[in-house]
């Protein structure tokens, strides 16, 4: 059963391999006064890394960040530079970040990180940090400023005090909807930095915000959450245009609050429900958000995918290709100054299986 | 023969009357003694759906759905499109178990199954039961 998948992804990974070099990467081409002022950049997102034993890893997770990788490479335009948007591992080990590393290796150009939980509970992102570099920094492109943020820190009481061994608390912060976890935040020394680096910056420069998680409130039970996102959100604020990126959700999600637009990446590894499907416990899912198709468990790459990024407007325009689901496109509507999904966002629009049950 | 029968169930009878009632009537204790059960299997389901021992790859149910979501133990039985047949839940957690997480599939009657199938229904309890749908 096992070697005949292998051969089965196996055979399956090639042909996507040839598919993608002839990809009709569509683009829409924004006209605009200075043209070689517009630029685009790649997002590889929650790759999970899983340490089996020895050299084995998890094979189905190894394979969508290979696939991602090799499909970054093939786009055109190239873009500017590429994110990682955080939990390139799943318990954070050496061998993971090692071979996580090795992998994204490959990418031809520069790739930017975002801390994630499953890379920050070992060892609180020592060994992440020597492999990428701090945990938070801001850099300026092409008159954006980009910011990344760590948003997964907690309660130093959680971090420090409460677990026998740092295992035990990277293992606890790994089940999602583990009642031992504790809810993610920036924290008030990151804050801190956060306003003095915006201090420098005019109101009009566009602003784009990477983070692990949502930097909103969705789903306190899966931490689909950041504990401190209204004062966050509030040092945001002042910008004219700004865009909060960020991973850990595995799933299209999209919202506007006041000047901010959201927007979440696409994982490699595996899919997540989206917390509607969970009837105990209430949720707070954007009203905007049209829910992508459910997962085709046959089908192991499908709801993984990867977004193309353009920023030419000042507003993230996201293009999401998705294997087996429809191809999505959610951009920044000036009229109504909201993301948009462009097919499906009418109720009568929408295809039955985005009905979950 | 036949006469045979009606005296073995005029005999059941009468003895079920010598004890009037009995099997009829639940005591808070039998009540208790059911739900005490079924709990148990609920709680050795979730264990086993945060637990990397039905696989080989240490990949857990969880994982993927967490607090059992997304599993809709009440559209099943359903046709499954990839299957070519409509299937009950349990060969689909089957193929979960061979697939993602590379374990060993399980009988349908093993009590693994039932704490498993337990969990996954104790999750969605109070939601509407829709055969057959997707």
């Amino acid at each position: 059963m096992t070697t005949n998948l292998s051969r089965r992804a196996f055979l399956k990974g090639a042909t996507a391999l040839a598919a993608a070099q002839a990809l009709p990467i569509s683009l829409v081409e924004l006209a605009f006064a200075d043209e070689s002022q517009n630029f685009t950049f790649a997002y590889i997102s929650d790759s999970h890394i899983q340490h089996i034993r020895g050299a084995k890893f998890v094979r189905n997770w190894d394979r969508g960040l290979i696939r991602a990788v090799a499909e970054t490479n093939l786009l055109h335009p190239k873009p500017d530079f590429i994110m990682f948007g955080g939990d390139l591992a799943q318990l954070g080990s050496k061998p993971e970040l090692d071979h996580g590393a090795e992998m994204l290796s490959a990418l031809s150009g520069k790739v930017h990180h975002v801390m994630g939980e499953h890379d920050y509970y070992l060892d609180l992102g020592e060994y992440w940090s020597q492999l990428f570099g701090p945990h938070y920094y801001s850099f300026d492109h092409k008159g954006v400023h980009f910011v990344v943020l760590n948003s997964i820190l907690t309660f130093d009481d959680w971090t420090f005090n409460r677990w026998p061994t740092a295992e035990q608390r990277m293992a606890e912060m790994a089940g999602l909807d583990n009642p031992n976890g504790s809810p993610f935040m920036v924290g008030d020394k990151q804050r801190e930095w956060l306003r003095q680096d915006l201090e420098k910056v005019d109101k009009n420069t566009p602003l784009v915000v990477f983070s692990h998680s949502p930097l909103q409130k969705i789903y306190k039970g899966w931490n689909f959450w950041t504990e401190d996102a209204e004062p966050v959100q509030e040092l945001l604020k002042p910008f004219a245009k700004v865009n909060v990126l960020y991973g850990h959700v595995h799933q299209i999600q999209y919202n506007q609050i006041g000047n901010i637009s959201f927007h979440s990446v696409m994982a490699t590894a595996w899919p997540w429900p989206y917390p509607a499907s969970y009837a105990q416990a209430e949720q707070y899912l954007p009203k905007l958000t049209v829910p992508m198709n459910r997962a085709d468990p046959f089908f192991e790459r499908d709801a993984t995918g990867w977004q193309f990024i353009n920023m030419a407007n000042g507003n993230v325009d996201l293009r999401y290709t998705l294997y087996e689901n429809r191809s999505r496109e959610v951009a920044y509507n000036d009229k109504t100054k909201q993301p948009e999904d462009s097919a499906y966002q009418p109720d009568s629009a929408r295809i039955p299986p985005q009905t979950h049950y | 023969m036949r006469n045979r029968q009606v005296f073995s169930a005029a005999a059941l009878l009468s003895l079920v009357l010598a004890v009037p009632a009995q099997a009829d009537e639940f005591a808070d204790t039998d009540l208790k003694r059911w739900e005490q059960e079924f709990q148990t299997a609920v709680k050795e389901g979730r264990r086993l759906w945060t637990s990397p021992e039905l696989g080989s790859n240490g990949v857990v149910c969880a994982q993927c759905h967490p607090n059992a979501a997304n599993t809709h133990p009440e559209t099943y039985p359903k046709f499954q499109k990839q299957l070519g047949k409509v299937a009950n839940l349990w060969e689909m957690v089957n193929w979960c178990i061979r697939n993602p997480v590379e374990g060993q599939p399980l009988t349908a009657d093993d009590p693994r199954m039932t704490a498993i199938l337990a969990y996954v229904a104790y999750e969605r309890r109070g939601v509407k039961l829709e055969p057959g749908k997707h």
